[in-house]
């Protein structure tokens, strides 16, 4: 039996920006780009389900975000989490990878008891793959980074291979343990049509009136959002004032536009291409 | 100033990796100004066969733990001697590789001592901020590649920092120091090595696109595994090396070691060919400081027309066998 905590952000799909999410000056409109559960903390939350199917116990999914998160605790409800809790407060505003660690480590903290912390090892948005590891040194659990498979679990030890990055190592550890997880390590399930069934209904605490409660309350709808205070999280550790890192300037990208010469795609002038690109080179050198 | 790169070593030639010679001559142009000093700090099993080459590019001085026993990452040992090397040594700056153990390490050091850290900058400058005094502009692409942030730590010291392999190119001519290594005092926790490492497999590291003069990659507009064979001949015609987009990577054309982009390698060749390649943000942030860009694609506005210097509009399974008889006629 293992109490697995998953962690989950909502992130914009900075992967595929459309045309509709490009502005005239060839910048990004990033408030057009969809929201989406960043990939891989569907990875985490699939091995996390296949750790619970091997050894029972819980999988719970937490989010920290504004409510619209909420999107993404439903389909971990649909894939089959047992619990989900969206973390949600003014004060988490403008927090950097240590301020979110800190809230992270303070809601696993409060779940108690946890066994497991598997997150996947960057979020699209940011890329930093910092919030796992400042998660881990914030509960003192061991971690594993950059996890490609599950080889095996047991109730003492797991044993997982690592891309080391020059090295592919097998290492075996025991718990408590955090692990980031990549795209590699699994294919995430669809949802379940019996699950989606079950949690269609399922919102935030805040969406239901007391009359609504009760029944939400019987079908397990209700998703729990945690404040600082619910945490016992120190408000100066959150937020602004617990973010080291500041952002002093953001510029959008622009295309350069350099001098650009074509060549038809015709012999003659392919022919042209080929010996312009001979004749740079030898002079680069 | 003082700053400290954090020293990696490569496990297939037992060599220190280039980052971390690009990090000491990085630190190096931004301390010579200022009179400062750059340390480097080693944990491992044995000191890298090349540690030498790092006082060639301006390092002052080595300090190292090395103990068998560590010749495999152990997060939570590797960070206690870290940051108690970083106590030790008090540096205004620490600068690590974006690398897979590097990013495992850093993010933990800085939870310890709860300072700044910033992921995969592309450039670091020192300069004045505000009443800060002088302090490390950190600056990278976020959000996917789509803008360009300049983060800074303004209270919290050490100001720590990451930087991806390649991204920051090796002066010509390094200044020479002399060789100064001394070793770290500090007990390894044993309780804290908690990884049993049960099976280690060197990988195959021939593929180096980032040395590579010349790069041909090829995108989505390929269409298949088997067309993907062209931009391998067009690249052994020119003598060059095999890329790929991060779709041509998704789609199992290639392996994903070629990938080049905000995720995987960043090429500065003097001559890259990309083929079938729209040039999203993620994959400019790889290639667009490449010295000539051609790009053959299908779609005349494929956003990488924008930063190409030559192009041509068309089937590139038609250009790249032309390209290919041509190319055999120069010779």
């Amino acid at each position: 039996m293992k109490k697995i905590v998953v962690l989950a952000k909502q992130v914009p799909d900075t992967e595929n920006v459309g045309d509709e999410a490009m502005k005239e000056d060839g910048t990004v409109n990033r408030s057009k780009l969809p929201a989406i559960f960043n990939p891989e903390d569907l990875n985490a939350l699939e091995m996390g389900l296949n750790i619970r199917e091997k050894l029972g116990g819980t999988v719970t999914v937490i989010s920290m975000g504004p409510p619209g998160a909420k999107d993404i605790l439903k389909h971990s409800l649909y894939m089959g989490a047992d619990d989900v809790y969206l973390i949600s407060d003014k004060k988490f505003a403008a927090s950097d990878t240590l301020a979110t660690s800190y809230v992270l480590a303070g809601t696993v903290k409060y779940l108690d008891n946890v066994d497991l912390v598997l997150g996947g090892t960057q979020a699209i948005d940011g890329d930093t793959a910092q919030v796992g590891p400042q998660t881990a040194e914030k509960l003192d659990f061991n971690q594993i980074t950059y996890v490609e498979d599950l080889i095996e679990c047991t109730d003492e030890h797991v044993m997982v291979q690592r891309d080391g990055e020059k090295q592919e190592e097998k290492i075996k550890t025991s718990y408590p343990l955090l692990m980031t997880v990549t795209g590699n390590s699994n294919d995430p399930r669809y949802p379940d049509c019996r699950e989606m069934l079950k949690y269609f209904r399922a919102d935030l605490e805040t969406e239901f009136d007391e009359e609504e409660k009760k029944q939400a309350q019987k079908n397990d709808w209700i998703i729990p959002i945690l404040s600082a205070d619910e945490l016992g999280l120190d408000e100066e550790r959150c937020g602004l004032s617990g973010s080291p890192t500041q952002v002093a300037n953001i510029d959008n990208i622009q295309l350069s536009g350099g001098d650009l010469e074509m060549y038809a795609d015709e012999d003659d002038s392919i022919q042209d291409l080929v010996k312009d690109i001979m004749k740079e080179q030898v002079e680069v050198e | 100033m003082k700053t400290v790169v954090y020293i990696e070593k490569n496990p297939i030639n037992n060599k220190a990796r280039e980052v971390s010679l690009e990090l000491t001559a990085k630190a190096y142009s931004l301390m010579e100004p200022l009179d400062g000093e750059v340390v480097g700090a080693f944990i491992g099993e044995g000191l890298p066969n090349n540690s030498e080459e790092l006082f060639t590019y301006g390092m002052d001085r080595l300090i190292h733990l090395t103990d068998e026993r560590l010749d495999n990452l152990q997060s939570a040992v590797y960070k206690n001697i870290m940051c108690e090397m970083i106590k030790e040594e008090d540096p205004d700056i620490v600068l690590y590789g974006a690398t897979h153990n590097g990013r495992d390490v850093a993010p933990l050091v800085a939870s310890k001592l709860q300072t700044g850290l910033t992921a995969d900058c592309t450039q670091l400058k020192v300069d004045d901020y505000r009443d800060k005094g002088k302090i490390l502009y950190q600056i990278r692409p976020a959000f996917g590649g789509n803008i360009i942030a300049t983060i800074v730590t303004p209270e919290d010291r050490p100001m720590m920092a990451t930087v991806r392999e390649g991204v920051m190119p090796l002066p010509a001519d390094p200044p020479e120091k002399s060789m100064e290594v001394e070793k770290f005092n500090e007990t390894i926790e044993e309780d804290l090595l908690l990884n049993e490492f049960i099976d280690v497999v060197k990988k195959d590291d021939t593929v180096n696109l980032n040395k590579a003069d010349i790069v041909v990659s090829g995108g989505a507009g390929v269409g298949s595994e088997e067309d993907f064979k062209l931009i391998h001949d067009l690249a052994d015609a020119l003598g060059g090396d095999v890329g790929a987009s991060r779709a041509a990577v998704d789609f199992g054309y290639v392996d994903e070691k070629r990938q080049v982009g905000q995720t995987g390698t960043v090429v500065r060749p003097k001559l890259y060919i990309a083929c079938g390649i729209s040039g999203q943000v993620q994959h400019r942030a790889g290639m667009e400081d490449a010295k000539k860009i051609l790009a053959i694609n299908t779609d005349p506005d494929a956003p990488i027309f924008d930063i190409a210097h030559k192009g041509v509009v068309g089937d590139l399974k038609e250009v790249i066998p032309t390209m290919l008889h041509y190319l055999k006629e120069e010779e």
